[in-house]
């Protein structure tokens, strides 16, 4: 299964190189070259990104995490809200959830104001959408599986048996 | 007053990386790959348990051998895993850390005067050990064309055919060599022929990435002859928690009993809670915790192979033994890459005859940490070629 291990290897660090998973796993370097691309091509692999801890910056950033309901009528399904929403730029993630709300939004923006503005704006006024619920976040402690914020030194001997 | 020290005590040199300590403490961005413990923590589940039992006021001693539930999943789970038949109540015994069990058959089984062989290169805490019970150690060199597997002519050689026991440790620390069943029959034979007591460290059975583990106690006519040693500090990531066991016939394992019992009297409580939840519920994070120390090993073992060091292909623990470059005493090379690279490795001196002119690496460290530390010796190699 080397499309699995290639998988988590990049999750792990997407700027391991080639050759980085070629020793961590028993395949050669080109068959990892060629596994990445057949990921890329068949649009598992959609991109590469960088985990960014924001609180680490003097330029703030504003994220939101915003609930919505929608009503769907005939014409409309979610595909169809979800394709409207998804295409603006200040929306970072989107997702239909299962529970008391219908989608899961990630909202980033340079101010609260601009954040606000455009969900009051751009958002809300989308007619299948019922209710938005905002929730800024504070801090954030983990990002795609990276902790963020200080973390502990290892403080590990240097030498132990 | 001064102390008088005893003769024993003054028989031990100090460690051999201590100086190393000093070292690295001075210098900043050290990159350790010193370590002999899992750069994992606990798994959560055996953590949750520990606070548990901390919540519900479970704080006193517990039996001397340790809790009855312990002992039966110990029991349990030895059997599963690596064929072995223990009595939980008589052929048990629980302690802090695997180095007690050490100890408490160092202490039980050696008299003074008696002679105890050890493969070496090894732990470094078993010449103390024996020493300290005031027994002769005789080291039993392995060799690296023999992928540091200990071999009958091996035991021959050293003369430890007139020794009284003999200690193992497979998964090896440091140089990460396996025992394979077919390996370890011999040896049994020889065991068995010379009357020698076994004590065999098999606390990194669960990291063995080729193959299986085979305890020699499996063998005929060992089990009588053999104290087995585990302990969840390495595949368990508990190595803070003190907890480890001894598995032998009911005498043996009730004389060192009788010490615990005076010395110890019962291993830590916390941690028998979370070392029950450990074997009951953590095995995937055991599997979790094996498969990534398998990938950091096939990646060090290629890139000391890049680099251009000979490197033996360590198949258990979570070591790597390379050779340094032939310009270099092992010391040399630990001490000179820590100065100028910042780079934290072990010579292998101080694990005995057998250790010179290899380094040993401790892959429990971040991919990242070793992708640098390993561009790092690189650079040393290059400029000092
Ligand atoms: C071979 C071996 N045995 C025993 C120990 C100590 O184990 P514990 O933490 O259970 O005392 C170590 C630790 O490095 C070891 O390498």
């Amino acid at each position: 299964m080397s499309e699995r291990e290639v998988l988590e290897s990049l999750r792990e660090n997407a700027r391991y190189s080639a050759a980085d998973i070629a020793r961590m796993t028993d395949l050669e370097e080109a068959e990892v070259e060629a596994t990445i691309e057949e990921l890329e091509a068949a649009g598992v692999v959609r991109g590469y990104q960088a985990v960014v801890d924001w609180d680490k910056l003097a330029d703030e950033r504003v994220r939101a995490e915003v609930e919505l309901n929608v009503t769907l009528d005939r014409e409309t399904g979610y595909d169809d809200i979800a394709e409207r929403l998804a295409r603006f730029p200040e929306v970072k993630a989107l997702r239909l959830i299962s529970g008391d709300y219908d989608f899961d939004m990630e909202v980033e923006g340079d101010s609260i104001r601009e954040v606000s503005q455009f969900i009051s704006e751009k958002v809300a006024p989308v007619p299948e959408i019922t209710q938005t619920v905002t929730h800024y976040v504070m801090t954030s402690y983990k990002e795609n599986g990276i902790e963020l914020g200080d973390g502990e030194d290892d403080d590990r001997l240097s030498f132990s048996p | 007053m001064s102390f008088e020290l005893s003769d024993r005590v003054q028989a031990v040199p100090p460690s051999g990386i201590r100086r190393f300590f000093e070292i690295a403490d001075e210098r900043d961005e050290v990159i350790s790959l010193g370590v002999g413990e899992p750069d994992f923590a606990t798994p959560w589940a055996a953590r949750d348990a520990a606070i548990a039992s901390l919540e519900q006021g479970k704080t006193s001693y517990t039996a001397n051998r340790g809790k009855t539930d312990l002992r039966e999943a110990i029991a349990d789970y030895v059997a599963d895993r690596f064929d072995l038949g223990y009595d939980p109540d008589e052929e048990i015994i629980v302690t802090a850390g695997a180095s007690e069990a050490v100890d408490l058959a160092f202490r039980a089984f050696v008299d003074p005067g008696d002679t105890v062989a050890i493969a070496q290169p090894s732990y470094i805490s078993y010449e103390p050990g024996v020493i300290f019970a005031g027994g002769e150690v005789l080291p039993v060199p392995t060799r690296e064309e023999d992928d540091f597997r200990l071999t009958v002519e091996g035991l021959e050689e050293a003369g430890a055919d007139e020794a009284d026991v003999l200690v193992l440790c497979y998964p090896n620390n440091p140089t990460g060599a396996i025992m394979p069943a077919e390996d370890l029959e011999p040896i049994a034979e020889f065991a068995r022929e010379h009357d020698l007591l076994v004590l065999s460290d098999e606390i990194y059975a669960e990291l063995t990435y080729d193959g299986e583990h085979t305890s020699i106690a499996t063998f005929e006519g060992m089990r009588e002859r053999t104290i087995v040693f585990n302990g969840f500090s390495k595949a368990h990531a508990m190595t803070g928690l003190r907890l480890g066991y001894a598995l032998g016939p009911a005498d043996a394992i009730g004389a060192m009993n009788k010490i615990h019992q005076y010395t110890m009297l019962s291993a830590p409580t916390t941690a028998q809670y979370a070392a029950l939840e450990a074997l009951d519920s953590c095995e995937d994070d055991v599997q979790e915790m094996v498969d990534q120390y398998d990938r950091r090993r096939q990646f060090v073992l290629s890139r000391f192979r890049e680099i251009g060091m000979d490197v033996f292909e360590a198949k258990g623990a979570f070591y790597c033994f390379p050779e340094v470059p032939e310009s270099f005493t092992a010391e040399e090379f630990a001490e000179e890459v820590l100065r100028e690279q910042g780079v934290a490795v072990v010579p292998g001196d101080v694990f005995g005859t057998g250790g010179e002119g290899h380094l040993r690496i401790s892959y429990a460290t971040g991919l990242e940490d070793l992708r640098e530390a390993l561009n790092r010796i690189e650079a040393f190699v290059a400029d000092n070629a």
